[in-house]
């Protein structure tokens, strides 16, 4: 097992500096001087000439990149055109509201989706199961954006029952978590159906129906504990994609996570932030995918083997 | 609905498309039906939207300013008087333009490097293969925001933006079923013939690998659609007065309150639009090869 894990840490090393050239080369595909975009054009000479310096301006581009990467390396994330603040502060100050928002979603779409899946799986072709899947493909395609102004239109302004935006408590937790959670519900259901499904037809199960066992017993010690693995894995892949469904949400919801800081640094242009966004959300795809890989190694000695 | 039913068999496009029992288990597939009927009515109204259209998308009317949805307007009116069904109606052209646009460019990059990387193997192979790990590291809805940040707002920018941070799936599916042609026997006898690289690729690889890829492309339209909006919305993409429906979302916003029904009916348009793409894809991946595509 340590041995596939380190594999797979090591596989993971050439994507993650990849992702850092790529979030390096944001700036640089931007017309313009990299020191006007970064320090904004009121910035004084002295200050241009302190940049340029650090980032080694004058060097080939393959070295101000080594510079770059060790600034990020010791935490050093520049400094924010805007706020002229430390990006690692701001970040650090909104990354748990994005995570109690993007945990609160992933919740609420794990519990409802999973167990739609595995209902409508066990009532294959009824109408039981059409229903569920309709529902579950309503959800897949519902685009989220339109969704959190339609939650907001119903719940805040004409029940009156939660607030329109704002952070300033658990009820303000509600809409936004649900906007971003619910849509997922499709996929994770329509998953969880066709692997349970396809592991209801195994052999063991076969064997085990035809030992007399009640279907239910089937289901719960035999199917649902191999139908799991690859929905795990699905799980963990899906994290860093309610974190980018986060920006749109937050945007609405006026909700201050790194989601609303991605979408006030790119209108006003504040590279030093979009970098070091790009760079986080990717470095956090990367991890959960590797998690996703691990957790499916240990629940399945298979896959360690391949 | 009956995937897991359907055992998948090496057939190749043309002789399953021809196949009366391929086109049987489509007609039979009714969500899929569902979905063409809506999406060739879509395409219908785009067509002919100046027809169904009763006013222009642009056309200003101060003295009918956020009016409620009536017989004259059946969506309501905005801000500038605007007629919001007209505005739906001519919508649905940027929506299947974009879509489709955004999907053609993911396929012509991701399936000529997956062709590459599957045929040739070796260190092509693991080029292209990391190349396309790291493009996959990110959330496309992120890098795009990313190049949207360099390279300025627009419609244009957003179908660059989203084509070539999301060509990935496109690439991984047919790298696989390249690897898996290879082996077949009418490969190696082109190879054994000493045909070229390309002759094969053209002649006897493409052919079999248009399936796979045609069912991800149907499965890619929503997402595309989905993610243009989105960025349309945020404010990045079409910009005004474009009838773009992510765009008049985004104007409906501040008046939720007052007239919710600006951006209502443009919400409806892209969700109905998502729902028939995705049950058509459906109904072709139950019919075509359920292994082959992506979960």
């Amino acid at each position: 097992m340590l041995r596939y894990i380190t594999k797979r840490l090591i596989f993971s090393i050439p994507i993650v500096l990849g992702v850092t050239l790529i979030a390096f080369l944001i700036l640089y595909l931007t017309p313009g001087d990299p020191v006007t975009n970064l320090l904004g054009s009121r910035a004084t000479p002295e200050a241009r000439a302190e940049l340029s310096e650090k980032l080694g301006l004058d060097q080939p581009v393959l070295v101000q990149y080594g510079r770059w990467l060790g600034n990020v390396l010791h935490g050093d994330l520049g400094t924010s055109i805007l706020t002229k603040q430390p990006v690692s502060e701001a970040i650090g100050s909104r990354l748990s509201y994005t995570l109690k928002l993007t945990l609160t979603a992933f919740l609420s779409s794990v519990l409802i989706g999973i167990p739609v899946g595995i209902f409508a799986a066990a009532k294959q072709n009824t109408a039981a199961d059409h229903i569920s899947m309709g529902i579950a493909m309503f959800f897949y395609s519902m685009p989220d954006f339109w969704f959190g102004l339609m939650l907001i239109l119903v719940f805040s302004l004409t029940l009156q029952w939660l607030p329109v935006s704002g952070a300033y408590g658990p009820k303000y937790l509600i809409l936004p978590a649900l906007a971003l959670g619910l849509p997922k519900i499709g996929s994770i259901a329509r998953l969880m159906r066709a692997e349970t499904l396809e592991v209801m037809r195994e052999e063991y199960s076969l064997t085990a129906r035809a030992k007399g066992i009640s279907e239910w017993l089937i289901m719960f010690k035999h199917v649902l504990r191999n139908a799991a693995i690859p929905v795990m894995v699905m799980l963990f892949l899906a994290l860093p994609w309610l974190i980018s469904g986060a920006v749109v949400i937050e945007t609405i919801f006026a909700w201050p996570g790194m989601g609303q800081l991605m979408y006030q640094a790119i209108l006003r242009k504040d590279f030093p932030v979009i970098q070091a966004l790009l760079l986080i959300i990717a470095i956090l795809t990367v991890l959960f995918n590797l998690l996703g890989d691990v957790v499916a190694g240990l629940l399945d000695p298979r896959i360690r083997v391949k | 609905m009956e995937k897991t039913q359907e055992q998948s068999s090496p057939q190749t496009f043309t002789s399953r498309l021809n196949s009366n029992r391929s086109f049987r288990k489509f007609i039979r597939h009714k969500p899929a039906l569902v979905g063409l009927a809506i999406i060739i009515l879509l395409i219908l109204i785009a067509i002919f939207a100046p027809v169904i259209a009763p006013f222009e998308y642009d056309a200003q009317d101060f003295s009918s300013i956020r009016l409620p949805p009536s017989a004259d307007h059946l969506f309501g009116t905005d801000k500038y008087g605007r007629d919001v069904f007209s505005r739906v109606v001519y919508g649905s052209r940027i929506a299947l333009m974009v879509a489709s646009l955004v999907v053609v460019i993911e396929l012509v990059l991701g399936v000529t490097l997956g062709m590459m990387a599957g045929y040739f193997g070796g260190k092509v192979d693991t080029l292209i293969s990391g190349f396309t790990d790291m493009v996959w590291a990110f959330p496309p809805l992120i890098l795009a925001l990313g190049l949207i940040s360099a390279i300025g707002a627009g419609l244009v920018n957003v179908v660059i933006a989203i084509a070539i941070t999301s060509w990935a799936p496109f690439s991984r599916v047919t790298r696989a079923k390249v690897l898996s042609m290879k082996e077949r026997e009418f490969v190696e006898a082109g190879i054994a013939i000493g045909e070229t690289n390309s002759s094969i690729l053209a002649r006897y690889i493409l052919p079999n690998i248009i399936a796979p890829n045609l069912v991800l492309a149907t499965l890619t339209i929503p997402a595309a659609i989905l993610t243009t909006s989105a960025l349309s919305f945020l404010g990045f993409g079409a910009q005004p007065p474009s009838p773009d429906w992510g765009a008049i979302l985004n104007e409906g916003r501040e008046f939720l309150r007052d007239a919710w029904w600006i951006s209502t009916f443009p919400g409806i348009a892209i969700l109905l639009t998502t729902l028939a793409f995705n049950f058509l894809g459906d109904g072709l991946r139950d019919v075509f090869d359920p292994k082959q595509t992506v979960q």
